[in-house]
């Protein structure tokens, strides 16, 4: 891909129809200026992907590169070898796959957790004004705290356990994933409330068939700030209170100065966050696509 | 006075008052009138006189604050008579299909089976949604989402239905088709209605009889029979008749007595 010269491009252009062109692909028999437009507007998109491409390979090589002619101090700063090297041996002693797999379990079950709370704490004040007015101050005051705050006291209080960084990652995330979640339930169409209601439906019905499906829209988006929230929440609470996962790893790394380690771990927090993310796109497409028959 | 049997809906001195943090406002003051069955009514009256809050009444979605209203002789409380209400937007839901939205009132009255299923697709059937039923409301055009609207009040088999300016939301064309379709569709399922609007022409091709409300608080100005000898009495023909533009202005004036600044 990152191989691709310009010369190429037009010879692939009528053959290799990129995903979004192809719902208009109809058109591109139409004629020229058509055919202009479309030509034109996959180069553009090849482009772009080549230069996000090259971006990478010419920042990497530039970092091997100085690291190797000892123009930066690789004892600092590492190389793309050097953190390639410190993964292949953690691959084989295997060690890798319990920070990995430890981080991994602790911010899917703290989204989770956070998902559904905030979600049944959502509906709560939904049904009840006078809960939502008492509350509300709470809420805004709990949201605008630095979270990394609570860390400590989490430690304290619940000791230097998994169920610590869970509630550390759940911490970060939960307060404004309800306030958000009540905002967009509150939202609801009122037009479409009233009809639940001629229709001879209750307030519950009026939460089933109107506000929990006009929300969903709402509810993925939150889903994506939220996955990222509680990964940061996870990283604190494992920087202060564990023996594994990857902030840890980070932790430890920069304690006895391993910094092959530290960026290795900070690479795999990228790639990790990135999974993430796309798993749940990739929801919203499947749900997206549900909608659209 | 009809006799009581005869009265699908009765309405005893009905007064309306909501409250602000502004202040109290009686909406509406002493509206007594009846409906027999299969009679279609229209009330027209200036805008913001109260004339949605009075369907919102007689649907039981705000208590009266004084007055009585009946539904086939029980008191609105006691009432098992299903009312259809139609709203001004047809609130379809994009997230269901045609024939999902049409079953949206069956599923919240849990009286889902196998001969309601059944009518609902006869219903899409007859009234030309055939084709669509598995379409989302986006891909249809006003007029098909208003029948689409009025089906699904349908299917719950309503005996009085209640429309609140359906029309409003629709272009002037489909308007009038819509209108006469409509129209024709209650007429043919002998439903009794009751229109709101403040379009004169609407309520004059579609009712029975117009009520005039007056101003805020709203009260009963003039009741006026509406009599077409047309072969083919339909919303459309209607507005071709002589007697369209006698009811017209007649309404017209009694609408805008002693009121010399209307504002609409």
């Amino acid at each position: 891909m990152n191989r691709m010269s310009k010369t190429e491009i037009p010879a692939a252009s009528g053959t290799n129809i990129t995903s979004n062109a192809s719902a208009i692909s109809t058109a591109a028999s139409s004629s020229t200026a058509q055919r202009t437009f479309l030509s034109k507007y996959r180069l553009h998109k090849k482009f772009v992907a080549a230069a996000r491409v090259l971006l990478l390979v010419v920042f990497l090589s530039v970092w091997e590169l100085t690291a190797s002619h000892q123009i930066i101090d690789s004892f600092i700063f590492s190389s793309p070898s050097k953190i390639a090297r410190c993964f292949l041996d953690m691959v084989a002693d295997r060690s890798i796959f319990l920070h990995l797999g430890v981080t991994l379990y602790e911010t899917i079950v703290s989204f989770l957790l956070v998902i559904v709370f905030s979600i049944l704490t959502a509906v709560l004040l939904w049904f009840s004004k006078k809960l939502s007015e008492i509350l509300e101050p709470y809420l805004v005051v709990l949201n605008s705290l630095p979270k990394s705050a609570l860390a400590p006291l989490l430690i304290v209080w619940l000791g230097a356990t998994r169920t610590t960084i869970i509630v550390a990652g759940m911490s970060v995330a939960i307060f404004g994933s309800i306030l958000n979640l009540y905002t967009s339930f509150m939202s609801a169409d009122p037009g479409k409330m009233t009809l639940i209601y001629t229709l001879g439906g209750k307030r519950h019905q009026v939460l089933t068939k109107v506000v929990l499906p006009s929300s969903i829209p709402a509810i993925i988006s939150n889903m994506k700030v939220n996955i990222g929230l509680c990964l940061v929440g996870v990283i604190i609470g494992e920087f202060l209170a564990a023996k594994e996962g990857l902030g840890y790893l980070i932790i430890y790394s920069s304690q006895v100065f391993k910094m092959d380690w530290l960026l290795m771990s900070i690479c795999l927090l990228c790639l990790f966050a990135m999974c993430l993310y796309a798993l749940i796109n990739q929801l919203e497409s499947c749900y997206l696509k549900r909608n659209k028959r | 006075m009809e006799p009581v049997l005869e009265q699908i809906l009765n309405l005893q001195h009905i007064s309306y008052t909501y409250h602000t943090l502004q202040g109290e406002t009686l909406a509406l003051s002493d509206i007594s009138f009846s409906l027999k069955k299969g009679e279609f009514a229209a009330i027209v009256g200036p805008s913001g006189c109260g004339k949605s809050t009075l369907l919102s009444l007689i649907c039981g979605l705000l208590p009266c604050t004084e007055g009585q209203i009946k539904i086939n002789g029980k008191p609105l409380k006691e009432s098992t008579t299903n009312v259809g209400y139609m709203l001004q937007h047809d609130e379809l839901f994009e997230w269901r299909t045609i024939y999902n939205n049409v079953i949206l009132g069956l599923e919240v009255q849990h009286a889902l089976t196998a001969r309601t299923k059944q009518r609902a697709h006869e219903l899409l059937d007859i009234y030309g949604l055939g084709d669509f039923k598995n379409a989302r409301p986006s891909e249809l055009s006003g007029g098909m989402r208003q029948r689409a609207a009025l089906i699904r009040t349908l299917v719950l088999e309503p005996e009085l239905l209640l429309l609140d300016e359906p029309f409003s939301a629709l272009d002037y064309q489909t308007r009038l088709q819509v209108g006469d379709d409509i129209g024709q569709i209650i007429r043919n399922e002998g439903k009794s209605a009751l229109l709101v609007t403040h379009d004169l022409s609407e309520a004059i091709s579609l009712a029975d009889r117009v009520i005039v409300l007056s101003n805020r608080p709203a009260t009963i100005k003039q009741t006026i029979p509406l009599l077409f000898h047309l072969e083919h009495d339909t919303p459309l023909n209607r507005r071709s008749a002589p007697e369209f533009k006698n009811y017209f202005n007649l309404i017209w004036k009694e609408l805008n007595e002693d009121e010399p600044n209307v504002k609409d």
